[in-house]
């Protein structure tokens, strides 16, 4: 009986040590937010040679909430800072990164056969919801790329309720994929074989076209610290910016900021 | 150390673990409704309100009280029949090696994490639903319902097949030796001695139902409209928390919670509707 009071009491404190340690945390950097900076910050990752970069999703919101609150060191956002954001944590410093283009996306065999529409067809579309003719597929709320969809896209309106909500590009993607009437908006670095973008207002989504200007749907992408970056942080974000990080962003598809 | 002061010391453990588990509900509970309490204040019954809109201030979760019930009502249409099914085979009629074979086959359902389910539905079941229904992506009250049921069939065929064993052997020979056929004993003496256990089942079930998240998410579309048909997307009370939690800050994120004290109140609900009726047909 007592031998296994004993066993139970080690088995308890084993297991707190093993929280302590894992809270302890190690000495690299923590970087989540935006899914749409998502593949480009574990490409960053991959290629920067100084402590390790633990990268993770989870939306803007949650990238800005994650430095405030001390989680993460640094929070991605495909958005601007909000003023309630900002009037909450003054202390976020917001680094331009990256420029990047929210795609209209449809399914490669869609049987409206659309190549191109105006800014006012695509933001009827979202307005009017699923019907026969469109599988309209949205972003959840608080997302950046959907926050700059609603700002350059819908102005005043409102994204219908029947559309379908999913919470990453990732997923928006491979719905319209998976069905040949959807309709959706992701980051132009997720656009590959399996989705097809169309033109918006006759202009080709595209690296070049969102670099000068001329496709309407763009936006930038930041990197959000506690405080102006130092130490480990700044030494990572100044290899974001370098060439060989910028590279790396062209590469990814999205449009760098030289 | 004698063996008295080990036993006493025992004793208090226990007591310990004991009362922590409770005090873990009441904090969490506790936690939820402070969270909560803001948008009931703030809202009021706008809360119940049909619009989901956060960015443009709506909160209403009518659409999503509604979505989970459909949704747990489909998966418990599919699922009693064929779990009670499975519960008499196993119990009364399959051979005992098939039963070696069946029982931790269907007990092994329970293992398989819920995120393999919804991925399940969203490869397999969404484009067969699209291609019935001949509308959209599939993502349907009706594909959340089916994946569902198959969450819950373990759950309650292995309560019911416990129940229907436990009832004690003479009542079913007593039922054969009056001349009853097989299927009759089973049909007027077994099913209904353990019925108290069998409701027991499908309580438990329905609250797993009720809570279930991440399968749902992948299958049913997160549409916050009140479903028109079985193919009809909607959204459920814990899909609305799941999908939109890490974004939300202030009112927002106390609608959330309020959806969580909404989903927490009805899981209450049924389980006090199947405690005072297990309680009664136990009588």
């Amino acid at each position: 009986m007592t031998r296994w009071i004993y066993i139970a009491v080690s088995l308890v404190l084993a297991f707190a040590a093993v929280l302590v340690a894992g809270c302890g945390g190690g000495g690299g950097i923590d970087v989540g937010g935006s899914t749409t900076v998502q593949p480009l910050a574990e490409k960053w990752a991959k290629a920067y040679e100084g402590v390790d970069v633990t990268v993770s999703g989870g939306g803007s919101s949650a990238g800005v909430k994650g430095v405030a609150e001390g989680i993460l060191d640094i929070g991605a956002i495909s958005r601007d800072l909000k003023s309630d954001e900002t009037d909450e944590w003054p202390d976020l410093v917001p680094t331009i990164i990256a420029y990047d283009g929210v795609a209209i996306v449809v399914n490669p065999s869609n049987p409206n056969e659309i190549t191109d529409l105006t800014i006012e067809e695509v933001r009827d579309i979202f307005a009017a919801g699923s019907s026969s003719t469109w599988t309209v597929v949205s972003r959840e709320e608080g997302s950046g790329t959907r926050e700059t969809f609603e700002k350059k896209v819908m102005g005043e309106e409102e994204i219908s309720a029947s559309a379908e909500f999913l919470p990453s590009n990732g997923a928006i993607k491979q719905k319209v994929a998976a069905t040949s009437n959807a309709i959706g908006y992701i980051s132009l670095g997720y656009v590959d074989d399996d989705v097809e973008a169309v033109s918006v207002d006759g202009v080709v989504c595209n690296t070049d076209n969102v670099r000068i200007g001329t496709y309407p749907i763009s936006r930038a992408l930041y990197y959000v610290t506690e405080g102006e970056p130092e130490g480990d942080v700044l030494d990572f974000i100044e290899f974001c910016l370098s060439t060989q990080g910028q590279q790396i962003v062209e590469e990814e598809g999205y449009i760098s900021i030289q | 150390m004698s063996r008295y002061l080990a036993d006493r010391i025992a004793k208090r453990l226990v007591l310990f673990l004991g009362i922590s588990s409770f005090l873990i509900l009441v904090l969490i509970a506790v936690f939820i409704f402070r969270e909560g309490y803001p948008a009931f204040q703030e809202l009021g019954f706008s809360l119940f309100g049909t619009k989901w809109y956060p960015s443009r201030d709506a909160f209403g979760i009518a659409t999503m009280i509604v979505g989970s019930a459909v949704v747990t009502l489909i998966a418990l249409a599919i699922a009693i029949p064929l779990s009670l099914g499975c519960a008499i085979f196993l119990a009364e009629v399959a051979p005992p090696r098939v039963r070696e074979f069946a029982r931790p086959a269907v007990e092994l359902l329970l293992g398989i994490p819920s995120v393999v389910y919804g991925l399940v539905g969203l490869v397999v079941l969404l484009p067969i639903i699209a291609d019935i229904s001949g509308r959209g992506s599939g993502s349907s009250v009706l594909a959340a319902g089916i994946v569902l049921a198959i969450m819950v069939l373990p759950t309650v065929t292995s309560i019911s097949e416990d129940s229907i064993r436990a009832v004690p052997s003479h009542y079913k020979e007593g039922a054969l030796a009056m001349g009853a056929t097989q299927w009759q004993a089973i049909r007027h003496v077994l099913l209904p001695a353990a019925r108290p256990g069998i409701i027991a089942a499908i309580i438990l079930g329905t609250g797993r139902a009720i809570g279930e998240t991440m399968a749902m998410i992948m299958v049913i579309g997160n549409s916050p409209i009140f479903p028109d048909s079985i193919f009809s997307p909607a959204r459920t009370l814990t899909g609305n928390i799941a999908v939109e939690i890490s974004h939300a800050t202030g009112t927002h994120a106390s609608a959330l919670f309020a959806t969580g004290v909404v989903l927490f109140v009805m899981v209450m609900l049924i389980n006090s509707v199947g405690i005072i009726f297990y309680k009664r047909t136990a009588r």
